[in-house]
């Protein structure tokens, strides 16, 4: 069979096209000109030789495990060295240096960061009030940042639920003690999330009181088998402001 | 041509294409074995953060030490991670604010308000979506996750087009000012490739964030999984985003 001419040629031109361009696409030009992963390859090592600025918790206690074993066993022992002491790479590898030493913030600056009082804090969390709180006094004078502990422990309610203590004093309800309503172990003291006070769980509880045939003279009064319903008294009436906010 | 002719050599074309593509490998160097897996439920590593939002007192450390950790630009606006305050008042209003724009001096109080009925902190970050949005729209292949799961921006290739930070739907992702490229939170990929934690999650006082190996049943954020309550942000969005939240109010976007 005879090729036609038009058909050689072109077929000459096509096969020296593909003699450049395959050994040109596949030999010559680099891989990483049409695929991403060299180049993902590439970043992922150069992101992992990243120097650390901070050492980390544990290579702390190599070197000063006092400070350490004091920290394990008190309320700080979830706060890491760093967050107070600042970044300290540099001070592991150079322990001497003068220049790379931590920082031992001595001031009333650092601990107000978590315990001056904020309203969106979670509640129970030790917040002071920076302006009635020995106001200019150093936090280190009283309290051991390795083992805080409050300079006398807590009697009130008030030291730790201080929103609801304030909204308390200004009620009809102000004079009851918080342990008429609240069941509190010793425990919540120590571990105020998971033993957790108890609430009135009964209408009869409000009843002792707010309930037609109480003993009770002056406090108002509700027919207790008519009003409510299967509710208890809480879920509509807010205790610690039975009045209401507005 | 006949026919007969035309027809084997369009069949022999593909198999002398893929042999071609081997030989290319090869000279390469590249392995052409099959890849090691990864993704969920595989033996490789899949990193993830778990949030627990009641424990957040937004003292800023994590701010202030992911921006130390990671060299991320001083001024504010420029964040890995922040967080922000929510304030919910008994008519369903509700306030997002950012806390911090100065992490050292924390944050101002806002004044004791009646009225708000809820308020709490969310620390954010980006979630490292497992079906990140930001890699798919990325039009040079700068962004992409790596097998361990972390969405890496490789900022030699980035050519700045802020395409990914208008992606996100998280705000994750800023312009760095001084090298014009997207940056991100890496989850410090420099710290845990060496068994480190991430820089927030070392200083987090009162341990709000958990982080591990979504692959292993050992890992503290698996049982973090197991006893809480999870929810992500955004879910409708199906970015499968591996930052998990606990106790998390219906309020937060």
């Amino acid at each position: 069979m005879k090729v036609p001419e038009q058909v050689a040629r072109l077929g000459l031109v096509l096969g020296v096209l593909l003699a450049i361009i395959i050994p040109l696409r596949f030999f010559i030009l680099p891989y990483s000109l049409f695929h991403y992963e060299p180049h993902q390859a590439a970043k992922v090592e150069r992101e992992k030789l990243k120097p650390m600025h901070y050492a980390g918790a544990l290579r702390c206690t190599e070197c000063h495990a006092d400070e350490a074993n004091l920290k394990l066993a008190s309320y700080h022992r979830t706060v890491s060295c760093e967050s107070c002491h600042g970044p300290s790479a540099e001070h592991v590898k150079q322990p001497n240096l003068a220049s790379a030493n931590p920082v031992s913030p001595g001031e009333r600056k650092l601990c107000p960061v978590c315990h001056a009082y904020d309203p969106t804090r979670p509640n129970g969390f030790p917040q002071v009030d920076l302006a009635k709180h020995n106001p200019r006094k150093a936090c280190i004078r009283c309290h051991d940042p390795h083992d805080p502990v409050p300079s006398e422990t807590p009697q009130q309610c008030s030291a730790c639920h201080g929103r609801i203590a304030r909204t308390l004093a200004v009620s009809t309800h102000a004079l009851l003690e918080c342990t008429r309503c609240h069941e509190a172990s010793e425990q919540h003291k120590l571990q105020p999330r998971t033993a957790l006070p108890s609430k009135p769980s009964t209408r009869e509880f409000c009843g002792e009181c707010h309930s037609k045939d109480a003993a009770a003279s002056t406090v108002p009064r509700v027919d207790m088998a008519s009003h409510g319903g299967a509710f208890t008294c809480w879920q509509c009436h807010y205790a610690h402001l039975p009045e209401g906010h507005r | 041509m006949k026919k007969r002719e035309f027809l084997e050599g369009v069949i022999l074309f593909f198999p002398a294409a893929t042999v071609l593509q081997t030989l290319a490998d090869k000279a390469e160097g590249k392995e052409v074995s099959a890849e090691t897996s990864s993704g969920p439920g595989t033996k490789g590593r899949w990193y993830g953060m778990g949030i627990e939002v009641d424990k957040c007192i937004g003292c800023n450390r994590c701010v202030e030490a992911c921006k130390t950790e990671n060299d991320v630009p001083q001024e504010p606006f420029y964040f890995r991670t922040w967080i922000e305050r929510y304030q919910i008042k008994s008519n369903g209003d509700t306030t997002v604010e950012c806390i911090s724009i100065t992490p050292r001096e924390g944050a101002v109080p806002p004044p004791d308000d009646p009225d708000v009925v809820r308020t709490f902190f969310v620390p954010k970050l980006c979630n490292q979506c497992a079906n990140p949005p930001c890699v798919q729209v990325c039009p040079v292949g700068a962004t992409f996750q790596t097998k361990d799961g972390v969405v890496l921006v490789d900022e030699k290739r980035c050519i700045g087009c802020r395409y990914c930070i208008q992606a996100c739907p998280y705000g994750a992702r800023y312009l760095n000012p001084y090298t014009r490229t997207a940056e991100k939170c890496t989850f410090c990929y420099h710290r845990i490739s060496k068994d480190q934690l991430p820089a927030c999650v070392e200083v987090c006082p009162t341990q709000a964030r958990i982080f591990g190996d979504l692959n292993s049943n050992a890992s503290r954020l698996v049982r973090f999984q197991r006893v809480n309550t999870i929810n992500v942000l955004k879910p409708d969005l199906n970015t499968e985003p591996k930052v998990r939240y606990a106790k998390l109010d219906g309020e937060v976007r």
